[in-house]
């Protein structure tokens, strides 16, 4: 071939023509799927939600066995406006009526209260189930290897958890990951996040030694084996996170 | 820029047909004796993080063989116009590239699969066997024959990583594809009733080393000529 291409010339025209070629394909493609993609992201928020307060599948179809599943995407914005009555973000201690609370990006604004000066919104949902009112507070924090979140509905007590829902953005997958699977979610129902009075949250723990959860009291529920910092990072995080809470549940209280 | 090579390779294409004897082994020689994991010791990082399930190992397979085909079809087309130093930086654009636009696509049209894959999407780009690939074929070989290495290559590392995820899952967490096999280890059942218990080691990373190394091991012994001295 006659094309020299070991020239310096040659070299940078075509570093920079890949670069140009590479960066708009992929700036298409972004741009092109990104609105398909956020809708994803929304819907998904709404199923977690409706998840942790312990609306599936099986509520929708009727069929138990659907239980350990989501509500189904093309359903999740209808159940979603039924069953959750009310959404506010807490701003200081008022509490804000805002349909829009649950799109609130928590990651963001736990950064800008960094800051000092800025109050936090905090997103609280209030949903309603056979006549039984829960809380569903979102939480975030870090696992392992990248961020961790949840959702975690609280009886009409605020004192005893509902459901619970986990996701994780990179954790190891058979052992952290697992935090998604219903065993280890389905060991917070029933468990109080407080003893004698006292805020305590619920740890994930290595020597609870009680895999099916029966003591509800003890603030504790069965680790994962060999997914010790991930379970730390969700103890850490229900720990944290709940307790930028309890102000206005004391106000809720009384 | 591709069109221009591509014209090239027409002119040139060789006329052994599609699947000679030569194109076969390109396809079987990585399933055994020229093994990326087993004999080349390459794309053990993912080998060693991802195979505690073999539902996980089967996923990276799948994306793995995607990855590797298409990318060494582009990395072929491109060969005569890359110029050499900077081939590796080309080559990791390519990977990076497809690996970014397989993941948006997935995030919008197959969100649930997404999720489940979000980690080894990542992790396909830290795959030394693909650029091993780009660099020891596809810079120097026509369009199909690197086609068919990239498939090759890839069922090569597949297929040892779906052993390992066997064992480890089988006898790590008692289970296959999540299904319970051994029985119920909190209820005690099937196996569990005779006090069996799964083997918590082989959930971590060095037990899918421990486990390559007994593959290598029957491969070599099997196969003497493979032995190095």
């Amino acid at each position: 071939m006659a094309r020299n291409t070991e020239g310096n010339v040659y070299t940078v025209l075509f570093a920079i023509a890949m670069v140009v070629v590479v960066g708009s394909l992929l700036a298409f493609t972004a741009s092109y799927l990104k609105p398909t993609i956020t809708q994803n992201m929304k819907t998904e928020k709404q199923q977690n939600i409706l998840f942790a307060m312990g609306v599936n599948e099986a509520t929708v179809s009727g069929d138990q066995e659907d239980a350990g599943e989501f509500v189904s995407t093309d359903k999740a914005s209808e159940e979603f406006s039924k069953y959750i009555t009310k959404q506010y973000y807490i701003e200081g201690s008022e509490a804000i009526e805002d349909d829009q609370a649950y799109l609130i990006d928590i990651k963001k604004e736990a950064d800008k209260a960094k800051s000092g000066s800025y109050t936090r919104k905090l997103p609280l949902f209030v949903g309603e189930k056979d006549g039984k009112k829960f809380y569903i507070v979102p939480m975030r924090g870090v696992g392992l290897w990248d961020a961790i979140w949840g959702y975690i509905a609280l009886n009409e007590d605020l004192q005893t958890v509902k459901g619970a829902y986990f996701d994780h953005k990179a954790e190891t997958p058979g052992l952290g990951a697992n935090i998604t699977e219903a065993y280890f979610r389905d060991d917070f129902q029933g468990e109080s996040i407080f003893a004698e009075g006292e805020f305590k949250g619920i740890t994930v723990a290595k020597g609870n030694n009680d895999p099916t959860n029966n003591d509800k009291n003890d603030n504790e529920v069965d680790a994962i084996a060999g997914a010790t910092i991930t379970g730390d990072g969700v103890t850490a995080m229900i720990k944290k996170d709940l307790a930028m809470y309890l102000p206005y549940f004391n106000t809720l209280k009384k | 820029m591709a069109e221009v090579a591509e014209q090239e390779k027409v002119v040139k294409a060789p006329s052994e047909p599609l699947f000679s004897k030569k194109n076969r082994k390109l396809v079987t020689d990585p399933l055994t004796d020229n093994n990326p994991i087993t004999i080349q010791v390459l794309g053990i990082c993912s080998a060693l993080a991802i195979t505690a399930q073999l539902k996980a190992s089967i996923v990276m397979t799948l994306a793995v063989f995607f990855v590797m085909g298409v990318g060494n079809v582009v990395i072929s087309l491109m060969r005569n116009i890359i110029p050499s130093k900077i081939r590796i930086i080309v080559q990791l654009i390519v990977v990076a590239s497809l690996v970014i636009i397989v993941d948006q696509v997935l995030k919008a049209y197959s969100y649930a699969l997404s999720k489940e894959l979000a980690v080894f999407i990542g992790l396909i780009i830290t795959n030394c066997i693909i650029m091993g690939r780009f660099e020891a074929f596809a810079l120097g070989n026509g369009i199909w024959k690197s086609f068919l290495d990239g498939i090759g290559n890839a069922a090569g590392y597949g297929l040892i990583l779906i052993i390992v995820g066997f064992f480890r899952e089988l006898l790590g967490s008692g289970t296959l594809l999540g299904f319970p096999v051994l029985g119920n280890p909190v209820e005690k059942t099937g196996l569990y009733a005779l006090g069996y218990e799964n083997n918590g080691f082989m959930l971590l990373s060095p037990m899918a080393l421990i486990i390559v190394g007994i593959l290598i091991w029957v491969q070599r012994t099997k196969n003497p000529a493979l032995v190095e001295d």
